[in-house]
């Protein structure tokens, strides 16, 4: 693999017990970029956070019932560009009408989103014939 | 989930022997939490020295027993937060809302 330049792309069971293989790819994914001058620990940590909630919230909102339930998920790393999007076939939501601030202190969701958003440099969410795309983009400096 | 719960007229405490509380077990969590405040304990202390990454679920998990803590007066204090663990407090702000010691031994039962 060039350390610089390469692209993983996983096809996922949509059940959650699957939740931790894949943060735990995303913690290797980070490991492996050599060049990245910051706190290699800490981006191995936030990167295992924003897959598994985005993995997460893919297999909660993003299934439908009738279909075979995988989750794709494609970390892509250009340069000092890191891409990750996860792609489901549901229903999907509208990113636009999620509060962008934490929730109130006694809320027990939400914290999803606003946790990849904090984490990542820019959260997308875009609809295509194929179904759902959830985009994260973070700068590695 | 493994859970072990030890109990005692002043305290429960309760462990959890899980690395990571996410989607997948954040459910089971949230149970067990319920019923130890079911059994009538005054006062849970939630052990999380093992778990080594939490999520927006079992963040959640946790709020729902300190809710229902609440409800019944009982307190409800988290202990043995690694710094991982920690700094997912912090970052939802959540370090605001819950008591946080740092060993189980630490908790004066009636401060």
């Amino acid at each position: 693999m060039h350390k610089n330049r390469f692209t993983l792309d996983l096809r996922v069971p949509g059940r959650t017990e699957y939740l931790s293989l894949v943060g735990s790819i995303a913690e290797c994914v980070a490991q492996r970029l050599d060049h990245y001058r910051g706190d290699r620990e800490a981006l191995a940590f936030h990167l295992n956070v924003v897959v598994t909630e985005a993995v997460g919230n893919a297999i909660r909102h993003g299934l439908s019932e009738h279909q075979q339930s995988r989750v794709r998920l494609c970390i892509e790393v250009r340069g000092d560009e890191l891409i990750i999007e996860v792609h489901d076939r549901g229903q999907g939501f509208d990113l636009c009408s999620l509060s962008e601030a934490c929730p109130d202190d006694l809320d027990e969701g939400g914290r999803g989103l606003f946790l990849m958003r904090s984490l990542m440099d820019s959260v997308s969410y875009r609809r295509t014939r194929a179904g759902n795309v959830l985009e994260m983009r973070k700068r590695l400096r | 989930m493994n859970v072990e719960i030890d109990q005692s007229d002043a305290r429960s405490v309760l462990r959890l022997n899980e690395e990571r509380i996410d989607a997948h077990n954040a459910g089971e969590l949230k149970n067990s939490l319920l019923n130890a405040l079911e059994d009538g304990c005054r006062l849970l202390i939630v052990d999380l020295a093992a778990v080594h990454f939490i999520d927006s679920s079992g963040l959640g998990a946790l709020l729902s027993g300190y809710k229902n803590a609440n409800l019944r007066q009982a307190r409800f204090v988290l202990t043995g937060l690694q710094a991982r663990v920690r700094s997912m407090f912090e970052l939802t702000r959540l370090h605001r809302v819950f008591e946080i010691a740092e060993h189980v031994g630490d908790v004066v039962v009636n401060p």
